[in-house]
């Protein structure tokens, strides 16, 4: 069980970081598709007799860096929408061959955070440590590419290269952590607190301290329920991220009708048709 | 020649019901995602797509677990999650990614408890993986009428819609100016949305679905710049990949490694990919302006990193 509890910790942590980033940059879909599409990686190193992790990893980071190419010259959502499908194709193709896949397919895309092994624990810290620590390394022009492109460009810093670090990192994120909480929990652990998070706080290094708290109460809370009624993990962290992010909707609204002032209306909300 | 013919499309092909159940639903699936996919890649709505198939996901899991259709399932919960995502604001680009970011993270985290309490009260283990990547072999046929009444009516629906929809699409600012209600057509064409995903969800699954949603739109935007040529061209692609995917499919019982067929899904999705990569690398040096006129950053919104102080 302490186990459980330092595995979901590490990936809150990481999800609320990575989270900060793809909730700012609008790369939901991502997201989405890079955990998802990974899941066809580890069914592929199922079939071969890989360690998971491989698979994940290569999947990962493939699609990682199908996206950012693709995503030059094309839609980036088009793209992310096709890499994403062609990695699950892939992935139908080896759950076929092989005969067990009802369980691998479960415990892959919902996680076996109750099954985690004290073995587990140190790569999964020490791949964290590194993506938290790439991020910090890469903050102040990530976060300025990611919220005016156009500016950073002109301080000489490629909003494609940055767009391709942020995938990569991403990639990392996800192949340590699908195993454990499962390609879509760690998803809802990425946006949920991440974008309650941005309403409630002012700052950029506030809404992502205050995201990363969201997702450890979130996960902490959902482990807790989850343990005393027996209902799978993935279900109380997407309801509670989302409670969270209603929680913020209201908020921002509450706030919003107290302003008055037309340009600082427009601001707040982007302009509304 | 007979003998090159027979070796490519197996004896028996079109006398078997589920061949021909799979090729009639899917020919449906194709087409109607395909008309409905030009409105979406150019809206810049993948992501809302995928989501309502993968909510459908949440439907499917619950309809299983309540013994109703599947079909049913998929289509309720598509609609109301299109719904509740137009709710919470889609209208901004950004806005609208993290909207339907949250709503398909809760209704995954639903469908996870659906699953589960499916594989607490029954024995059927295989339950997840039909409903995420489905069969086109197995498609009960007391489905299909409602299958292809629903495709009908999308298709009626975007038809009727498709001059506001593309007006609205394209620029969303002046067809307010004239008085367009850019929200409710916006709300419709969700809805037609989920119902499009919901039926492709059935036939190749829910996971799936987006690759005949996303895919040959997204090749016919590269490749025309006319919109109604661009949904007849996005029809051809589908209809093609679906048709090629089955026959391979049906060959493929008798391929290595064990004999039990590949499935469908994976030969649509490379025929997909493979049409949309081949138009991506032919595409001219200018881009159309169907493609152009929504590309991101076109009409990007005002950015805030956090909310105001």
């Amino acid at each position: 069980m302490m186990n459980t509890w330092i595995a979901a910790s590490v990936v809150a942590v990481i999800a609320g970081v990575t989270g900060f980033f793809a909730v700012l940059r609008g790369s939901s879909f991502a997201a989405h598709a890079i955990p998802n599409g990974a899941f066809a990686g580890a069914a592929g190193a199922g079939l071969l007799g890989f360690n998971v992790i491989w698979g994940l990893a290569v999947f990962a980071v493939g699609g990682a860096l199908g996206i950012a190419a693709l995503g030059r010259r094309a839609r980036q959502d088009v793209v992310t929408a096709l890499a994403l499908v062609l990695m699950l194709g892939i992935g139908a193709l080896f759950l076929s061959f092989s005969t067990e896949y009802a369980e691998v397919t479960y415990s892959l895309l919902f996680g076996e955070v109750f099954g985690v092994s004290s073995g587990v624990l140190l790569p999964i810290t020490v791949l964290g440590v590194i993506s938290v620590a790439i991020l910090a390394l890469m903050y102040r022009p990530l976060l300025l590419s990611s919220a005016l492109p156009e500016i950073a460009e002109t301080r000489g810093i490629s909003s494609r290269r940055m767009e391709l670090g942020f995938l990569l990192v991403m990639a990392l994120a996800t192949s340590m952590t699908v195993p454990v909480v499962g390609a879509l929990l760690m998803f809802a652990l990425m946006i949920g607190p991440s974008a309650a998070a941005r309403s409630f706080a002012k700052r950029p290094g506030q809404a992502m301290a205050l995201g990363v708290g969201i997702a450890l109460v979130t996960v902490w809370a959902g482990i807790a329920a989850s343990y005393q009624t027996n209902w799978p993990l993935g279900f109380y962290v997407g309801v509670i991220a989302a409670g969270f992010f209603l929680a913020g909707q209201v908020w921002t609204a509450l706030r919003r009708s107290g302003l008055r002032h037309p340009v600082v209306y427009a601001r707040a909300g982007g302009i509304r048709i | 020649m007979p003998h090159i013919f027979r070796a490519i499309v197996e004896p028996g092909l079109l006398s078997s019901g589920p061949v021909r159940t799979a090729i009639l639903v899917g020919t449906v699936v194709a087409v109607t995602s395909a008309v409905v996919g030009v409105f979406t890649v150019i809206r810049g709505q993948s992501f809302a797509g995928h989501s309502l198939a993968d909510v459908a996901t949440t439907g499917g899991a619950g309809a299983f677990l309540a013994g109703v259709n599947q079909f049913w399932g998929f289509l309720v919960v598509g609609v109301v999650a299109a719904g509740i995502m137009e709710l919470i604001g889609v209208q901004r680009r950004r806005g609208r990614d993290v909207a339907t970011g949250v709503v398909l993270g809760a209704a995954l985290g639903a469908a996870a408890l659906f699953l589960y309490l499916g594989t607490q009260t029954s024995s059927t283990t295989g339950a997840s993986f039909t409903v995420l990547f489905g069969s086109m072999f197995v498609i009960s046929p007391d489905t299909v009428p409602a299958l292809i009444v629903s495709g009908v009516l999308a298709l009626v629906v975007v038809a009727v819609l498709s001059r506001v929809l593309l007006f609205t699409s394209v620029s969303p600012e002046v067809a307010a100016a004239r008085g367009v209600p850019v929200k409710a057509v916006g709300v419709a064409y969700l809805a037609v949305l989920a119902v499009a995903v919901s039926l492709s969800a059935v036939a190749i699954g829910t996971v799936l679905s987006t690759a005949l949603l996303i895919g040959p739109a997204a090749t016919a935007v590269h490749l025309t710049k006319r919109p109604a040529r661009a949904m007849i061209t996005a029809a051809v692609i589908g209809t093609a990949a679906t048709w090629l995917g089955i026959l391979l499919a049906y060959d493929s019982y008798y391929w290595p490694p064990s004999r039990r067929g590949w499935p469908v899904s994976f030969f649509v999705v490379v025929f997909v990919v493979a049409a949309y990569l081949v138009s991506y690398v032919r595409r001219p040096g200018r881009r159309p302006p169907l493609d152009r006129a929504t590309e991101p950053g076109h009409d990007r919104d005002e950015v805030t990193v956090c909310s105001p102080a």
